[in-house]
């Protein structure tokens, strides 16, 4: 927080010096960076707030404002509301799990000294290669013959292989740039390797590891062809499966509104757990400052 | 294939060497520990589906129809022939063809991803007021499920759409030619540019600030302060994002799915293919253009490791580079053909 | 490690397992062929008890209604309804791997039209026993027969669609001219009303042209219109002829002179009717959803009660519609396959089928429901689309239908782009058609 404080003094006396256009500059590319990232999610606001029957509408504003379609989303038939819990559920604990599993991969990738090493990173970024709509086939099968058909470890699992080989590589990477001296002196003060770990590194490399948990949970919360292949219990279905099975008042049109609201809800948790997450990250660098 | 036997026969060889080796065993075995809930994962999800894929990708079934108009069930080897077939007549060229769209878009997209991505995070690196909204919002585009953006750029490109409105043009984003290639472009550039700013911008939270104020000490400018401090500090962190997306886009499938549509040249890619054959039952072709998309990756994944190696996999490879003709040496030959030639380049090509 | 070598002999052991039980199946079939179709017909369809009815859309949620009426009247053999997704292409994708492999979890399917004999041939669905389904006698015949693959009844029409034509007919009375019924007499009509002052930049006609089933559809239906066919009545291609092309002719020279709008081309149903709607259009093909939206007097539609429909013209009288809709069938793995059957008669029903109408658009496939004089005031197309209905022709009957109709998109796709010449895209398309139809 330290860092957060003081910066923005620093960049005004910089900006002091050079003069108004150094100081606009950045403001500029900031306003352009924001204006091209938020405009498709607007026009993405916008739609949803619409009436379904002006769907079609191409005006800035929609001209009846209606919350019709976020009603529609939350009807009891769609069964919108569990969908999101469920979602909720597989990606937390997907992210949970590969964090677990995948921190104590990377430390060890990271730290210890042992054969193969690039063998093993090798193979964990192997299976990120293959088109993930090959896989759901046969993956199929075996939760068939397993009996996981219906169950969340269905979801949970698959969604975990895939964010794996990311959280490894990613981890791995901001394990290594952490100083080695660091847990040397942790266990001269007494510390087990797990201890030095844990209260060493760990609170060090907050970034990286808030930045892989942002990573993976939006990645398990976006997965979509398990979820629909692996599950046809209406009770167990994630946010995505539901929105890909609305439908407009008949048939053929296409439910727009619905779906834009539909989006828009799914990611607005997703936006605040960002910006939770981001608090972590800064004060993660406040402690990185001390080294 | 080798990539498989490298799979398949690497863990066994691996506690059974451990054991021979000089440095310390329990090191190894610690590690085989420590590692093994990964691949166990990995096993079970990713590298199962991959052998039974190759497997299909030999046989054929359910091609044929009796006298009577049913279809005659069971499968049968093919060898290679599903391969062969990709690569003859008209398919070959549609093969090509795909093969240089899916390459085509992940140069474009990965180059305009970095450039974008490595701008988003120093923005978002700087502080300002008001940051924490342009942070959050830069990674918005992110977080929108793919199944609900593809929606909304097929709504905006439509022929009536908000982009023409905006453009005040007619284009037809949706037909055959560039259009429909900038549209694709555009809309993943715009979906996964925060992925790498978001890596990039952990790479830049770990750096200290003490070097910044040296290099102020010294009187670096700003743009030399990035270049020799800033991204050679933060390219452990965006090598590992972009070789990530390079696999991603290289497996390019929703986008050009959704908002262009199937069968549309300009934008087919070899994920498409495969799909596409699947789709018509076909597993056994499906799985060979899976197979041969797979190979291409894990090409292109061993190329840019290869080149920038060091970097990627940081210092463990220069600690490694001592030991790995060692390694070698002692390795029972067939293994350390399996493993070494298939993979291992990953991490030795330094 | 260890676990990784077993799992891999269990692999093979699963495959060889799996192999042997194909090849069982194979000779079952080979051996009894009548065998397994009659054995449904003997009566096969037994077992009652709860079932699954796996469907894509549940419009207006009426499917809830029709449903809960049969739950509440059969509580020991109630039916779950399993949704799938929107689009057809994935719903399809789950019905087929749940097929194959062998899963119970869908007992009804509810099948697209153009799906059957895939799933007939590939013993996915359960032959039905025609004496079983009394009420078929009374369902308009040409739905009857999207159930049939070479003969034989593995699906009951629920639902049924037609292209319509929907015109303005406040430009066409202003005009003076009548709603045409060839395609002649719709050029004529276009010219007069562009000759009014207020309609001088309306487009004349719109279908769905974008590469997707919509063009298969709509191309099928200008082949037709003309007199031509894709595939004949033998089940052969022949689409190589003058007639064809005069069809083909009329959406190329259609997107040449200006007749049909550029952005034509990438219209799904969707886009065209918003054009529709809009007031952009004079008139626009597509399916009866239209008629309920476009008519909404909310704003959202500036044509409201300013359109009418007709049937479809053609080139020398009326043209002929592509025949949509919906079939029930049983899945060959499905338990309880006589409460299936009894659902299926239940949802076909005279009763159920007016229900649907009166609270969704779905075309019925019960005759006599487009003759009851109060659904006709409520839905006044009712009366034209039981015309295109009736004449209308189905998409062809194969069991690779993905690849036929991705070889019709690829030939009109690239005749209405300019890229190829009319007659070589019918050319090519005879070639390809016969090497993938080899009856």
């Amino acid at each position: 927080m330290a860092m957060a404080n003081d910066a923005p003094a620093k960049i005004d006396v910089k900006a002091a010096e050079a003069g108004p256009l150094r100081k606009y500059a950045p403001l500029l590319g900031v306003a352009i960076i924001v204006f091209y990232c938020l405009a498709p999610f607007y026009w993405m606001v916008v739609s949803a707030l619409r009436r379904p029957t002006d769907q079609f509408e191409n005006s800035i504003i929609p001209t009846t404002w209606s919350l019709t379609n976020f009603t529609d989303v939350f009807k009891p038939g769609t069964g919108f509301g569990r969908a999101l819990l469920n979602s909720l559920l597989v990606a937390g604990t997907v992210t949970i799990l590969t964090l677990i599993i995948g921190m104590v991969a990377a430390y060890t990738l990271a730290r210890l000294e042992f054969r193969f090493k690039n063998v093993v990173l090798a193979i964990i970024i192997t299976t990120s290669m293959f088109p993930g709509i090959s896989l759901v086939i046969p993956l199929l099968k075996l939760f068939i013959d397993i009996k996981w058909i219906n169950t969340y470890q269905a979801m949970i699992v698959p969604s975990l292989s895939f964010a794996l080989p990311l959280a490894v590589w990613t981890l791995t990477t901001f394990f290594r740039q952490m100083p080695r001296e660091l847990e040397q002196a942790a266990m001269v003060d007494g510390c087990t390797p797990a201890q030095a770990f844990y209260k060493v590194i760990l609170p060090l490399a907050a970034p990286g590891v808030f930045t892989t948990a942002i990573i993976t949970f939006i990645a398990a919360w976006n997965e979509f062809l398990i979820a629909l292949s692996m599950i046809n219990k209406k009770e167990l279905q994630t946010a995505n499966v539901v929105i890909s099975q609305f439908t407009g008042a008949s048939g053929r049109d296409q439910p727009f509104g619905s779906q834009m609201a539909a989006g828009v809800v799914v990611t607005i948790p997703l936006v605040i757990a960002v910006l939770i997450f981001q608090r972590r990250i800064v004060a993660g660098l406040t402690a990185g400052g001390v080294k | 294939m080798s990539a498989s036997n490298a799979v398949a026969q690497r863990p066994p060889a691996q506690t059974g060497k451990v054991r021979k080796t000089t440095f310390n065993e329990g090191t190894g075995r610690l590690a085989a520990l420590l590692l093994s809930p990964t691949l166990i994962v990995l096993v079970l999800v990713v590298v199962y589906p991959i052998l039974s894929a190759l497997r299909e990708s030999l046989y054929t079934s359910g091609q044929r129809i009796d006298e009577s108009g049913f279809v005659i069930k069971g499968s049968e080897f093919v060898g290679l022939d599903n391969y062969a077939a990709i690569f003859s007549g008209e398919t070959g060229e549609r093969f090509w063809n795909a093969f240089y769209n899916t390459t085509f878009f992940t140069v474009t997209c990965v180059v305009l991803e970095t450039v974008l991505g490595v701008a988003m995070a120093l923005v978002m690196h700087k502080a300002f007021k008001g940051r924490s909204i342009v942070r959050a919002s830069i990674l918005v585009p992110w977080a929108i499920p793919t199944v609900v953006s593809a929606l909304l750029w097929k709504w905006i490109f439509q022929a009536d759409g908000a982009a023409n409105a905006l453009l005040g043009t007619q284009i037809l984003w949706s037909t055959e030619g560039w259009q429909s290639v900038l549209s694709v472009i555009v809309a993943d550039t715009w979906k996964t540019a925060p992925f790498i700013g978001l890596l990039v911008l952990a790479g830049l939270q770990t750096i200290p600030d003490e070097v910044y104020e040296a290099a102020k000490v010294d009187g670096a400018s700003p743009f030399q302060t990035f270049l020799k401090i800033t991204l050679p500090l933060v390219k452990p962190a965006l090598l590992v994002a972009v070789l990530f997306r390079i696999l991603d886009t290289l497996r390019i499938f929703d986008l050009p799915f959704v908002l262009v549509g199937p069968n549309k040249q300009s934008v087919e890619t070899l994920s498409i293919l495969a799909y596409l054959e699947a789709n018509q039952t076909r597993y056994g072709p499906a799985a060979a253009y899976a197979t041969l998309l797979f190979l291409y990756v894990a090409v292109v994944a061993f190329v840019f490791v290869k080149l920038l190696g060091a970097d990627v996999l940081g210092d463990a490879v220069q600690k490694k580079k001592s030991k790995k003709g060692k390694d070698r040496d002692s390795a029972p030959p067939g293994v350390a053909m399996g493993s070494a030639a298939g993979m291992s380049g990953v991490g030795s090509g330094v | 490690m260890r676990f990784e070598r077993s799992h891999a002999r269990r692999a093979v052991a699963l495959a060889v397992t799996s192999g042997l039980v194909l090849l069982a199946s194979a000779c079952g079939g080979d051996d009894g062929d009548s065998g397994g179709g009659g054995g449904a017909a003997g009566g096969a369809l037994e077992g009652r008890g709860p079932i699954t009815f796996a469907t894509g859309k549940d419009t207006s949620g009426n499917l809830t209604n029709q449903v809960n009426a049969w739950n509440s009247q059969h509580p020991d053999e109630k039916v779950t309804v399993s949704e799938l997704p929107e689009s057809a292409d994935q719903q399809r994708a789950q019905m087929i791997q749940n097929a194959q492999n062998q899963s119970d979890s869908f007992s009804v399917l509810n099948l697209d039209v153009v799906w059957t004999a895939e799933f007939a041939a590939n013993r996915w669905v359960t032959e039905l026993p025609e004496d079983q389904f009394p009420d078929l006698g009374k369902l308009l015949p040409s739905t009857v027969d999207t159930g049939k693959y070479r003969d034989k009844l593995y699906a009951v029409p629920v639902t049924s669609d037609g292209g319509l034509l929907y015109y303005r007919k406040d430009l066409l009375d202003k005009a003076g001219v009548k709603p045409p019924t060839t395609w002649a007499e719709m050029k004529d009509a276009c010219a007069k009303v562009k000759a009014l002052p207020e309609a001088k930049n309306i487009n004349c006609y719109a279908g769905q042209f974008e590469k997707y089933e919509g063009l298969t559809v709509n191309f099928s239906e200008a082949i037709n219109g003309a007199g031509g066919v894709v595939v004949g009545e033998d089940g052969k291609p022949n689409v190589d002829t003058p007639e064809a092309l005069e069809g083909l002719n009329f959406l190329v020279d259609g997107f040449k002179s200006g007749m049909i709008p550029k952005a034509a081309i990438t219209y799904q149903e969707e886009p065209g009717r918003r054009a529709f709607q809009e007031g952009n259009l004079l008139f626009h093909r597509n399916w009866p959803y239209v008629y309920a939206l476009a008519n909404k007097t909310d704003g959202s539609s500036k044509i409201a009660g300013k359109f009418a429909v007709a049937p479809l013209p053609g080139l020398k009288g009326a043209g002929v519609s592509t025949l949509g809709g919906h079939n029930y069938a049983i899945s060959e793995f499905a338990k309880n396959k006589a409460t299936a059957a009894d659902f299926i008669k239940f949802m076909s029903s005279e009763e159920r089928q007016k229900a649907n109408v009166e609270k969704t658009s779905q075309a019925p496939t019960w005759a006599s429901l487009y003759d009851d004089p109060a659904l006709n005031k409520q839905f006044p197309y009712l009366a034209p689309l039981k015309a295109s209905i009736e004449s209308a022709k189905s998409r062809p009957k194969v069991v690779k239908y993905g690849d036929v109709t991705t070889a019709i998109q690829e030939a009109a796709y690239g005749a209405l782009t300019g890229t190829t010449p009319p007659k070589d895209a019918l050319a090519g398309l005879q070639t390809k058609l016969s090497t993938l139809i080899t009856q």
